[in-house]
């Protein structure tokens, strides 16, 4: 609880994240306790649940007004899905919302997601408070 | 004279205890339960060998299902494969029995898994990537050709259209003249575990579990050597469960499979001895091998108590295992060999039937070869050189091991009685008790690495700044434009009259509640598709929506 206040206090609203999984895969472990360490951490989390379609998303997004958005992905298929998804988030207007990815991600595979607007790359283990800092040094 | 002189012994060892420091990590299992520094025969007051052990083979089977165990024959090394066409995996298949594997096993493509085709829009990126793409029965011929299908045991791990997979893998090696009732191998079929964890569902719970059911009626009658279902724990595992809750509701959802079969109004010695079930070894040697121990005495008890079968191999828990997928790190990644050895170490001194080992690189990509040569190599190893093999469950009697059994059981018990409140097994999934179940313990899990009170080599502690990456396997991108092409030949080359008769046969089959898969054989050879053959279904049955609970 105390970990809430502190962080509520630190600025005028908490941070909104939209949360979701893309493709087929239904591996949502990672997802839900990253969605429930972020609440705990004062965010306000929207989970979006298993296969998610792209246009869905982003709708999303909108909907809630999000400043981030979080994908989280397991299957392999990132570099087909990704860049669509991101494509639309720049066609509804919406490309000012910050994307970050979790996942099993190759190395190679990283770098072409920064280049392609992704802010952040999550891979298995990362601990929650680095989400956290990560999330507050770029608010 | 004895009494005196141990009771002097325990003072000062308490004394001395007292004094001693601790490690600063509380001393529990990997699933948190709290572990003495001792263990001795005061814990097992209330213990008896004839209740509680037995013999080997015997009732309630705690020391292993066969008089000799692995002292007599190994357990299967049955390492999972699959990815690309069903061509690329043939040739997979036919280099892993070169090497002396013993049997197959069969991973299927998401798309697969989740019965759409290999051209529908959700498939787009996933076709062949983490298994082996099948849309009709034209694939499992394809899969299988060349190796003699009544000689290797095939197991196939897929559920929610697990049944059009079991019909195509029938008519197909009865087409290709091999007699079904010498066909050995396992289907996966738990659709149960698929709403705990995995998340591969289509239809809702009720009908799911009838299309489980009727795969086990039609095989006990037709191919009377398949293992008709693998009732696993193994994906509530790896969702974050712990070891207990792992054992509670795999039994649970065993016994909801047996109540529904004896409902339908089978015999449950028909049926019984060919329902086997699925393990995760994970990092903790004792826990692992005390909840298998405790597994086949719950299940014996369960099959023999309170369902009366009367048959010997209708009370034998018969296990497959495989090493935790979620144990394995991507830092320093040459660690998860010996993360693998020793969670395979638990499984064998447990008493598997068969073992899968992971390889190390399955936190970065699909194994290289070289990673699962090692795998399997993990294995051997086990067999051969460590000794494990040479006596039957060495570590019964150990009053650690006994103590922690115990408590298995207990603990699984006291779960049973709460599906039992939440108003049995699929009230229980509706209202979401499995999954926050889980979800509390992964979350727990978790918080326990973040705050070091868990030591994960490589990733909390012990960290390398300089790692050289490991060479990992590419991936041929060009398996789902060749399985879109022969899906469309197929389509164009199949008779549009041959697909209609059978698909309004199955539909109809299905509306009356009768068992769909005499139908499903029929659909297969008019090279009906997965996708279609659901299509059908799924108008019937609906489709089972998540609530966004976490």
């Amino acid at each position: 609880m105390s970990l809430r206040l502190d962080s509520m206090n630190e600025t005028d609203r908490p941070q909104r994240i939209v949360l979701a999984k893309i493709g087929l895969d239904g591996h949502d472990r990672g997802i839900k306790v990253v969605a429930r360490g972020l609440r705990d951490h004062g965010f306000h989390v929207i989970y979006a649940g298993l296969w998610q379609a792209p246009e869905a998303v982003v709708q999303a997004v909108a909907d809630e007004d999000a400043d981030w958005l979080g994908i989280s992905i397991l299957s392999g298929a990132h570099m087909t899905l990704l860049p669509d998804l991101l494509n639309l988030l720049q066609q509804q207007g919406t490309e000012n919302v910050k994307v970050m990815v979790g996942g099993i991600i190759p190395e190679a595979d990283v770098q072409k997601l920064q280049q392609l607007g992704v802010t952040g790359v999550f891979g298995p283990g990362t601990p929650i408070e680095d989400i956290v800092e990560f999330l507050r040094e770029r608010r | 004279m004895s009494t005196p002189l141990i009771s002097d012994a325990k003072k000062r060892w308490q004394q001395e205890l007292a004094a001693a420091p601790s490690r600063p990590q509380p001393a529990t299992t990997v699933s948190g339960l709290p572990i003495e520094p001792l263990y001795t025969s005061d814990d097992l007051d209330n213990f008896s060998d004839e209740e509680q052990l037995g013999y080997p083979g015997q009732y309630p089977f705690t020391r292993g299902v066969h008089a000799n165990m692995h002292r007599g024959q190994l357990w299967t090394m049955r390492q999972f494969a699959g990815y690309g066409t069903a061509r690329q995996t043939n040739e997979r298949f036919r280099f892993l029995l070169e090497k002396g594997q013993t049997g197959l096993s069969t991973a299927f493509d998401l798309p697969t898994l989740m019965g759409l085709d290999s051209d529908h829009y959700q498939s787009r990126g996933e076709v062949g990537r983490l298994g082996v793409a099948v849309d009709t029965i034209d694939d499992v011929r394809q899969l299988f050709a060349g190796i003699d299908l009544e000689q290797v045991s095939v197991s196939m791990t897929i559920n929610a259209p697990a049944f059009v997979i079991m019909a195509y893998y029938v008519a197909a090696a009865v087409d290709g003249g091999f007699d079904p009732h010498k066909l050995r191998g396992t289907l996966q079929n738990d659709i149960l575990k698929e709403f705990h964890a995995q998340n591969e569902f289509v239809f809702p719970p009720t009908p799911s579990v009838k299309l489980v059911v009727d795969v086990i009626e039609y095989c006990t009658k037709h191919a009377p050597l398949w293992n008709t279902v693998s009732i696993s724990g193994y994906h509530i595992r790896e969702a974050g469960s712990t070891a207990v809750q792992e054992l509670a509701f795999t039994l649970a959802d065993g016994m909801h499979y047996v109540e529904q079969c004896l409902k339908r109004g089978m015999n449950i010695d028909d049926f019984a001895p060919r329902l086997s079930f699925f393990f995760n070894a994970h990092n903790d040697l004792f826990e692992e091998l005390a909840k298998y121990r405790a597994a086949r005495r719950l299940w014996a008890d369960l099959m023999k108590n309170r369902y009366h079968a009367q048959r010997e191999s209708s009370w034998k828990l018969r296990f497959h295992a495989q090493t935790a997928g979620c144990s394995l790190q991507d830092k320093q990644p040459e660690v998860n060999l010996m993360r693998v050895a020793y969670q395979a170490m638990a499984a064998v001194l447990g008493g598997c039937q068969s073992l899968h080992t992971n390889s190390m690189d399955e936190t970065l990509a699909l194994p290289s070869e070289h990673a699962a040569t090692l795998a399997l190599r993990t294995q051997q190893v086990l067999a051969y050189e460590t000794g494990v093999t040479n006596t039957v469950d060495p570590l019964g009697g150990s009053y650690f091991v006994e103590t922690l059994t115990d408590q298995m059981q207990q603990q699984a018990e006291e779960y049973f009685e709460r599906i039992e409140q939440h108003h049995g097994m699929v009230a229980a999934i509706e209202t979401g008790f499995f999954r926050r179940e889980i979800g509390d313990a992964a979350f727990a899990y978790q918080q326990a690495v973040d705050a070091k009170q868990k030591v994960l080599v490589g990733v909390n502690d012990f960290q390398q700044p300089d790692e050289k990456p490991l060479p990992l396997l590419e991936l041929d991108e060009s398996a789902e434009r060749d399985q879109l092409q022969s899906l469309q030949q197929i389509k164009k080359q199949r008779s549009r009259d041959d697909v209609r008769r059978t698909t309004d046969e199955l539909k109809r089959v299905a509306e009356t509640g009768t068992n769909v898969m005499p139908a499903l054989m029929e659909t297969a050879r008019a090279r009906v598709t997965v996708g279609e053959s659901m299509q059908v279904l799924e108008e019937i049955f609906g489709r089972y929506r998540l609530g966004a609970a976490w």
